[in-house]
Parts: structure tokens; sequence; C-alpha cells
């Protein structure tokens, strides 16, 4: 059940964060160039990790940019075209002007269209192979092989892995290029690593030649290249991991605690229920009414109501009056406000209305409703108790009358106490906010 | 209740078997207790095969939750009436039941004869808008409306608005009634509205005031 719960919540986050930043993605803005030559690529600015190359073919073709990023860098490890393909399509593209920095919605990654860059790439490598222009089938195919498998990973992972994933990255400072030069030792790392890469290639290339059957040197090569791949990348890779470890920690944390609430929820809150409906004596019936609010505030407590806000006071009314009276009240906050002076005189007559209510109306509950509308705070507090004549107050009740209307006059309010035998009383305040 | 009179059909739903069992003795003689069951799956075969009148549904249920219920039988079922109760007063759990179909929402806190009226209220097809329920429709439907796709759905009128508020502030029906000068028929009307446009209602403010108000 807690389980159902929580992921129904992380669900419901989810959507909402996708929509605001479809919201965000502002449908139809303009897509050309500045010059207004709608042909160009526009660069990416949200979505670059070198100059936005990829992000902005990505949008332009629909694919999402991470795909397009792996076809590049297969091309470039089969015979660096994709290194000399990046750079054309950089001179080609345009840079996004300020106003168009959104442009473009985000379009859902397309099965038909990542399939056609999957072939476009896999023709072009086919067409290098035939010229020569190829490190040799050993390291490139097998490269090609692990971008595909990575792909196709990244696209059938699941809207909410992704986000993850985007968000873990998205907390590490930079991105894994801008990640590289950063650090003491970055230049020395990228220098060695360059090197390594380098070298394990060329070795791949040598080899090639000799047509040895030389799986050893073969392996060689593919080890001192990926230990240079390694050392470029391994920081930010580790970092990325640890990100992800640690968002994990938070969410198993986040579960258990919602496992618990489910918990106290289905046993205590039960057992709570149940003394109240039970003839049980009055003051277990209090206690046991108060201890449900109090854990029912801990339970849903909403993410930390500002101190001093209009809400948790009137809330806090029924657990005064309940403790001295031992007559329930129901509180209804529509609204929230912060708690200025005429707040406070309102919380204050409303809670004097109802311990007022409570001690003289015989009533079994009492109401209090208090709605915060754009230009005044209206409050009543109403029982369904004896209720008393206007006419012949007893002169207890008037001076409780005076000293609820006194607070409100003071800052400027009206107070209406209505009452008839036998109908209950309800006491209405207004006050006009703090427009003064 | 009287020989030969047709008796409300009721099915419950809870899997709380002292709060089953309190509620059994509470309504046996008022009512027909045609089934009860402690889990959802239980629940959609019990209430498929004895097609109760009104279904006393636990918000909080093992297997997916009362509205798991709500879902699976309303799509074989639409005719049957859900009357939610709940020990929680979550904004989340009580928006969420509504918007699933149920016709009313009470905690269980509630007196015996208040649930018993309850129940027949939503027998009739009205709707059953407890305070706290009242006051959430009024706050999630409160503030500006900006993002608003269909006004018609996505706003209260002054008149609702004006139910809605007697309503969280204590009043039953009958005394809304009388205040507003309205006849009891017309504020069910109102309420019956009210109930349809939460249900309705793409006011995105609604879940998102709903989530931010959840567990956790």
């Amino acid at each position: 059940m807690a389980d159902e719960d929580t992921s129904a919540a992380l669900e419901g986050i989810t959507t909402t964060q996708a929509s605001h930043r479809q919201a965000g993605g502002v449908r139809g803005a303009p897509r050309g160039s500045p010059g207004g030559s709608s042909w160009a690529i526009v660069r990416s600015r949200d979505n670059r990790i070198l100059l936005g190359v990829a992000g902005g073919l990505g949008e332009r073709l629909g694919v999402d940019p991470i795909l397009v990023r792996i076809a590049f860098a297969v091309l470039a490890i089969a015979g660096g075209s994709g290194v000399l393909l990046y750079l054309l399509a950089w001179g080609l593209s345009v840079e996004p002007e300020a106003a168009t920095v959104a442009a473009g919605p985000v379009r859902r990654p397309n099965g038909r269209q990542a399939l056609a860059l999957g072939m476009v790439v896999l023709g072009t490598m086919l067409l290098l192979r035939q010229m020569g222009l190829w490190f040799g089938d050993r390291i490139a195919w097998p490269v090609a092989l692990a971008a595909a498998g990575a792909a196709v990973i990244w696209a059938r992972s699941d809207d909410r892995d992704r986000a993850r994933w985007t968000r873990a990255g998205a907390r590490i400072p930079g991105n894994p290029v801008e990640a590289l030069f950063s650090g003491r030792v970055g230049l020395v790392r990228i220098v060695v690593g360059g090197v390594l890469v380098a070298s394990g290639m060329g070795l791949a290339l040598a080899n090639q030649g000799t047509n040895l059957a030389a799986a050893g040197n073969a392996l060689l090569a593919m080890a001192i290249t990926a230990a240079g791949l390694l050392l470029i990348f391994g920081p930010w890779t580790s970092r990325l991991a640890r990100q992800l470890a640690e968002e994990r920690r938070v969410r198993i944390r986040s579960e258990a605690r919602a496992e618990m609430a489910a918990h106290l929820h289905d046993s205590v809150l039960h057992t709570l229920a149940l003394i109240q409906r039970a003839d049980s004596a009055p003051e277990v019936v209090a206690l046991a009414r108060r201890q449900e609010r109090e854990l029912r505030a801990w339970l849903y407590a909403p993410p930390a109501p500002p101190d001093g806000s209009l809400r948790p006071a009137v809330e806090a009314i029924a657990t005064r009056v309940e403790q001295l009276h031992n007559v329930p009240v129901d509180v209804v906050v529509v609204g929230d406000a912060p708690l200025d002076a005429r707040g406070r005189a309102m919380v204050d007559a409303c809670q004097e209305a109802a311990l007022n209510a409570a001690r003289h109306s015989g009533a079994p509950l009492v109401s209090v409703y208090v709605e915060v509308e754009p230009d005044q705070l209206t409050g009543f507090v109403r029982d369904q108790g004896k209720g008393f004549d206007p006419e012949r107050v007893p002169s207890d009740r008037r001076g409780i009358a005076d000293s609820i209307r006194g607070r409100v006059h003071r800052h400027g309010g009206t107070a209406v106490v209505t009452s008839s035998p036998g109908e209950g009383t309800e006491v209405q305040l207004r006050m006009p906010r703090t427009a003064s | 209740m009287n020989p030969g009179e047709p008796t409300t059909r009721v099915f419950l739903v809870d899997d709380h078997h002292f709060f089953l069992a309190g509620l059994r003795a509470e309504l046996g003689g008022q009512f027909e207790i045609v089934g009860d069951a402690a889990e959802v799956d239980a629940a959609v075969d019990g209430i498929r095969r004895t097609r109760p009148d009104v279904v006393l549904l636990d918000v909080h249920l093992p297997g997916g939750g009362g509205r798991a219920v709500l879902e699976a039988v309303r799509q074989t079922h639409p005719e049957i009436r859900f009357l939610a109760l709940s020990v929680s007063d979550a904004a989340e759990d009580v928006i969420g039941v509504i918007r699933a179909g149920a016709r009313g929402y009470v905690t269980k806190t509630i007196s015996p004869p208040d649930l018993a009226a309850a129940i027949r209220r939503v027998e009739g097809g009205d709707a059953v808008f407890s305070p706290r329920l009242a006051g959430f429709v009024l706050d999630a439907f409160h503030g500006d409306l900006t993002g608003v796709v269909d006004p018609e759905l996505d706003q209260l009128t002054a008149r609702e608005r004006e139910v809605l508020r007697h309503i969280a502030r204590g009043f039953t029906y009958k005394e809304v009634a009388r205040r507003l000068h309205l006849s009891v028929k017309t504020v069910e009307t109102h309420v019956s509205s009210v109930l349809r446009k939460l249900q309705l209602s793409s006011r995105h403010e609604l879940t998102r005031w709903a989530s931010d108000r959840r567990l956790v």
C-alpha cells in the first residue's frame, strides 16, 4: 500500500514537472535562424555539451540529442569522420538568438527517425571502410555495437529513469567536457589519457597490416585505449555514480518513512477513530481526538508552512478548546496568509468565540471556518447548541460578545452574533486585509 | 424498516475487521448488508456479484487502495454508487477517490446516524460533502484562473461557492437551504454540480494543490 502511494506520488510529481517543462518549451516559437534562412540548424543553447551542434541537430530531426551524440562518437572512431562532420555541421549551423532560447518544443524521440539515424551512421561507416578511412574492424565494430547498445538502453529506458539520470548529471557542476578541464591535474590527465588512446588506436592500426591474427596485440590495444578513456572520463563518471547512489539513498529513506506513516495510519489512527466512535467517556474521546490530530499533523505535514502563517494558528484553536472543555472542534481553513496584526486579531476572536461556544452552548461540536479572501478575512464560529435570545442576553455572555467585537473593531473589522433559543449560535467576523 | 419496503443494499469494504464488525452492527438494522471484503480483488468480485446500491469504501486498502476498486467496478457497473470512508483526512486521498468516481467522502469518526444519512443521500444520487471536503474544494478552486481550459468546468459559480461555504461552516443541507432561501433540492443540485466539476475539471491547480499537501 505504501509503495503504491509513494510511486503514485512520484509519478504525479514527475508528470507535473514534465508539463511545466513542456509549457516552458514554447510551442510554435520561431525555429529559423536570425537571418531568416529557415533551413539552417540552430545550435542548442540549453542542450549543449560541446558547441550545441548535436542538441540543435537532434531538435531539428526530432531525435534525442543523446542519440545524435552517440552517432557522432561512433563516426569519430570510424576513421575520425565524425569529428569532421561535427565541425562541418558547426560551420553550417547558427547560434540561437537570445530571444529564441527556448525555441523548439521538446519532441519525443521518434523510433523511426532514430532508426534512420542509425542507418545513416552504418552506411557512412561502410562507405568509409570501403574508402580505407578505417581504424580496422576489430575496433570500429565493437565500438559501434557498444554505442548501439547504449543508444537502445537510453531509448528504451522509461522517462522516470531518464529524468533521474539527467537530474543526477545536472547536479554535477559542468558537463563531461567541462569537467575535463577542471581540477588541478586535469591537463595532465587529458594529455596522458590522450596519448594512451592515440597509442592504443595506433597499435590497432599497425596491427591491421600484419594480419597476424595477433589477438593478444588487439587486446592490448583495446586495453590501452580503455585505460586512456578511463583516465579522461573516469572522474566524471564516478561522480555521476555517486550522485545516483545518493539519490537512491534519499529515495529509500523517503519510502521507509512513507511505509511507517502508512503503518501508523492503519493501526494507530484506526484505534483512535474507534475510541471516538465507541461510547467512551468524554475525556477519553477528547484525548483520542487530540492525539489523532497530532499524529495526523505529523504524518501529513504539508511542506513546512512558514511560521507566522494564518492556517496553523487557526488550526491550533481546536487543540486549545478541546484541551480546556473536551468539546471537539472542526476547523476548516480556506487559503492562507501571513499572520499580521489583523490576522492575529481574527484568530484570537475566533478562539474566544469557540471557547465561548464550548463553555455555554452545550453543543457536542463547534465549527470554525476561516477564509482568506483577496480583500478580507472572514471567520465563522458556529455551534448547534441551545442558543440564546440576543434581546435578553445574560450579562456574562454579553461581556464575551463585547470582547470579541472589541478585538475585531480595533482593527477595522466587524463582528455579528446571530442566535436564537434552540437554534444554536453563530459569530460572523470580517476583517479587511492589510490594504488600509 | 417496514417489511416489504425495499431496503438499501450496502456492501462494506474495509481491511480493519474491528471496524467492519462495528459497521455491520450499526448499519445492519437499517440496511441490508449484502457482503464485505477486506482487499481490492475480493471487493471487486463481491461487488460485481452482489450488485449493491451503495458501497461503503475504505480509501486505504491492500492491493491498490479504494481507488482501484472504484476504477474496476465503474467500468462494468457504473450504476453502483460509492461513499468513501476513511480515517485519513489527507487532501490527496479525498480528492483522489472523488475524482475516481465516489459520490461522497466521510471520515471514520462520523457518528452512526450521520453515516446512515450519508448512505441514503448517496443512494438517492446526491453528493455527500463533509465540511472538510467542502473546504478542500474551495481551497482547490481558489485563486486565479490562469491555465483554465474549460471555464464551465474549471470554476465554481458564485452560488455554488456560497453553498460550499455554508457546508464548510458546518451547516446541514436543510439549514443551507433555509439560510439561502433555496429548496433542499436546489442545494443538492448545486452540490452535485460541484461534485461533477471536481471529477471532470482539468484545472491543473487541483492536482498540484492535492500533491502539495500529500504524505511525505
